[in-house]
């Protein structure tokens, strides 16, 4: 066969398919997006491709899913009955006030493994290949966040269903309720960003895993999860009521209508406006640096 | 005939070492181009750079008429990376693999599922389609990455090392495919440690060492410089190197070389059999007696030494395409 028989780029004939000798249909070279509307056609379309790897890769490791629905199954027994027992009210009214806690924690420590995940990636031929393909350069890693809410959604599946055999449950409707649910997977989606960012930072998967464990630990024992922020001492306090975690946590405590230690300060009475701002604030700062950090891995 | 690649002076450091240090390379269109050099000479650093996966420091490399840095974008819709270090995803199968390149390519799902049952049939895949790629073994793993390289028709493709650690029978799976793609006008820059792969696919081939290219042209050509095979001739009794020297040197048309602890004398043999055939006839004529007469092809390391080692001029002249390299 010639050579004038070829699609050659960036011709007209862009896109189209040739025929080659073999008489195998050989899809030509991938033309540039025409403007920003098909820019983002195709981000979508690369991102959902990388979810659906990322999910493959779950459902190929079934372990893996197992422990998805050990970890809030082990937070809920564990600490509300071994810490419910050693609190001066009744074991059921401290869980009905730590469930919500464990949803947020639950949501925290998933950071891991979206961190060692793409730290994994980014060590393989496979992402160069991505990187030099005409291939969204935010798909791996929306991809990578599309993935692991779908697994938030499960593990908050499993702890609603868990919360409720301990006698945990909502009060202010299932509207209230959902909304709730929603500013639980804003919290992860934000976690998840954090954790990519993380990934691409130190990228040995082991390294990452320890790493994660003394950040996550810390930020939930300094958060209203466990304890009432009035309980600790002054500094203390303050801290935990401006922790994100807290944030969530008391809104999503005032959603479901679990008791909560209402505190008269500005973070407390704002619980639901920081449980939003501070997730979009975290996302709106590490989304960008990811996606940064990811374009130069290979330098 | 347009350049598909066309690099000058690049550079590329990591840390104090430079990979690259001020690489020159041109590949003519519809070429297949060898990259030839050791370990550690800067050829997947070279490909990464022209590939965009990886920025430089200083230079200008243009690939397809695309400048790397201003149109990479444009760029990757154009080539193909395959080999050792770009990969697939071991936890999916081949399959899902093909599918999955096949979907990123912008081929809708039917496109993409009937692309991969092709390239599973071209490349002999189908017992191993859907069984998890990491399970593969190195050769069926370097046919699924060939395949990968191949879901579209890539104007440029890189193969790194393609045949790195490969038993010979993948070996020459790997060399009938990129004849094909020769064939059907594909340019392809390959790169490689083995003299004899780059001598039998490349229509050109640029030798590398310590981060640029230290000689340049056809097969013929560089071989003529490094002067391609050898003959040599061990002589039983030290007394006789000296005449058997000016007889081997004579009938080659070059100086040899005596070493005298293995009694070996040799130079270089551009027509093998001549020098072979009329080193024996002198030999015999004179009543030397030898313990072992051959010639051999030289050794990678030999021709790196060489050309490396060269007195200035010497190499640039294989530059020049000398006139019996057209026979």
């Amino acid at each position: 066969m010639s050579r004038t028989d070829r699609a050659t780029p960036p011709g007209p004939r862009h896109g189209t398919v040739t025929v080659t000798s073999g008489g195998a249909l050989r899809p030509a070279p991938v033309a540039p997006p025409r403007g920003p509307v098909e820019r983002c056609r195709r981000a979508v379309a690369d991102g959902a491709t990388m979810t659906r790897r990322y999910l493959t890769h779950v459902a190929r490791a079934p372990e893996e899913i197992a422990l998805y629905f050990v970890l809030p199954i082990v937070f809920i027994l564990v600490f509300g009955y071994v810490f419910g027992a050693g609190m001066a009210t009744s074991g059921s009214a401290y869980r009905e006030f730590l469930v919500p806690g464990v949803f947020v924690m639950t949501m925290l420590y998933g950071m891991g493994a979206t961190a060692s995940a793409v730290a994994n990636d980014a060590g393989r031929g496979v992402v160069d290949r991505f990187r030099a393909m005409p291939v969204a350069r935010s798909a791996l890693l929306t991809g990578r966040s599309a993935a692991d809410l779908v697994r938030a959604l499960l593990e908050t599946a499993v702890l609603v269903g868990c919360g409720l055999l301990v006698g945990w449950t909502w009060h202010h409707g299932v509207g209230n309720a959902l909304l709730a649910l929603a500013l639980v997977l804003l919290l992860r989606l934000a976690v998840t960003w954090t954790g990519i960012w993380l990934g691409l930072l130190v990228p040995n998967p082991d390294t990452v895993g320890v790493i994660v464990f003394p950040l996550a630990f810390p930020l939930t024992a300094l958060s209203n999860v466990f304890v009432a922020p009035e309980l600790m001492p002054g500094w203390l306090g303050a801290v935990a009521e401006w922790n994100p975690l807290s944030a969530t946590v008391a809104a999503i405590r005032e959603l479901f209508g679990n008791p909560g230690f209402g505190s008269d300060s500005w973070a407390a009475q704002h619980a639901l406006l920081l449980a939003v701002a501070w997730p979009v604030a975290l996302i709106a700062l590490f989304a960008p640096l990811a996606v940064r950090r990811y374009q130069r891995l290979g330098d | 005939m347009a350049d598909a690649i066309r690099a000058e002076g690049l550079v590329k450091r990591y840390g104090g070492r430079a990979a690259l240090d001020g690489l020159d390379l041109r590949v003519g269109e519809g070429t297949v181009h060898g990259l030839l050099g050791p370990n550690g000479a800067g050829k997947t650093t070279a490909v990464r750079v022209l590939t965009t996966l990886t920025g430089f420091d200083a230079g200008r490399a243009e690939v397809c008429g695309c400048d790397v840095r201003r149109e990479a974008e444009l760029l990757r819709g154009m080539i193909g990376l395959t080999g050792q270090y770009a990969a697939v995803d071991e936890t999916l199968s081949g399959r899902q693999n093909l599918v999955m390149f096949g979907r990123l390519l912008r081929l809708d799902r039917r496109a993409a599922a009937r692309r991969a049952a092709e390239l599973i049939d071209r490349f002999d895949l189908g017992e191993v389609a859907d069984r998890s790629a990491g399970g593969y073994s190195g050769g069926t793993r370097r046919r699924l990455d060939l395949a990968v390289g191949l879901v579209h028709t890539p104007t440029l493709l890189f193969l790194d090392e393609p045949t790195t650690g490969l038993d010979p029978r993948s070996r020459a799976q790997v060399w009938a495919t990129v004849r094909e793609l020769a064939a059907e006008g594909t340019t392809v820059l390959l790169t490689t440690q083995y003299l004899e792969e780059a001598d039998l696919l490349a229509d050109r081939i640029s030798v590398m060492d310590r981060g640029r290219v230290v000689a340049e042209g056809t097969s013929d050509a560089l071989k003529a410089v490094i002067g391609a095979d050898r003959v040599e001739a061990v002589a039983r009794d030290a007394a006789d190197l000296p005449q058997l020297a000016r007889l081997v040197g004579e009938v080659a048309g070059a100086p040899a070389e005596t070493d005298p602890d293995t009694r070996r004398v040799g130079a270089p043999a551009v027509d093998r059999v001549a020098v072979l055939t009329g080193v024996a006839r002198e030999v015999e004529r004179a009543g030397i007696a030898l313990t072992d007469l051959g010639t051999r092809r030289p050794t990678l390391d030999e021709v790196f030494l060489r050309l490396t080692t060269a007195p200035r001029g010497a190499a640039p002249a294989a530059r020049q395409e000398p006139k019996e390299a057209a026979a």
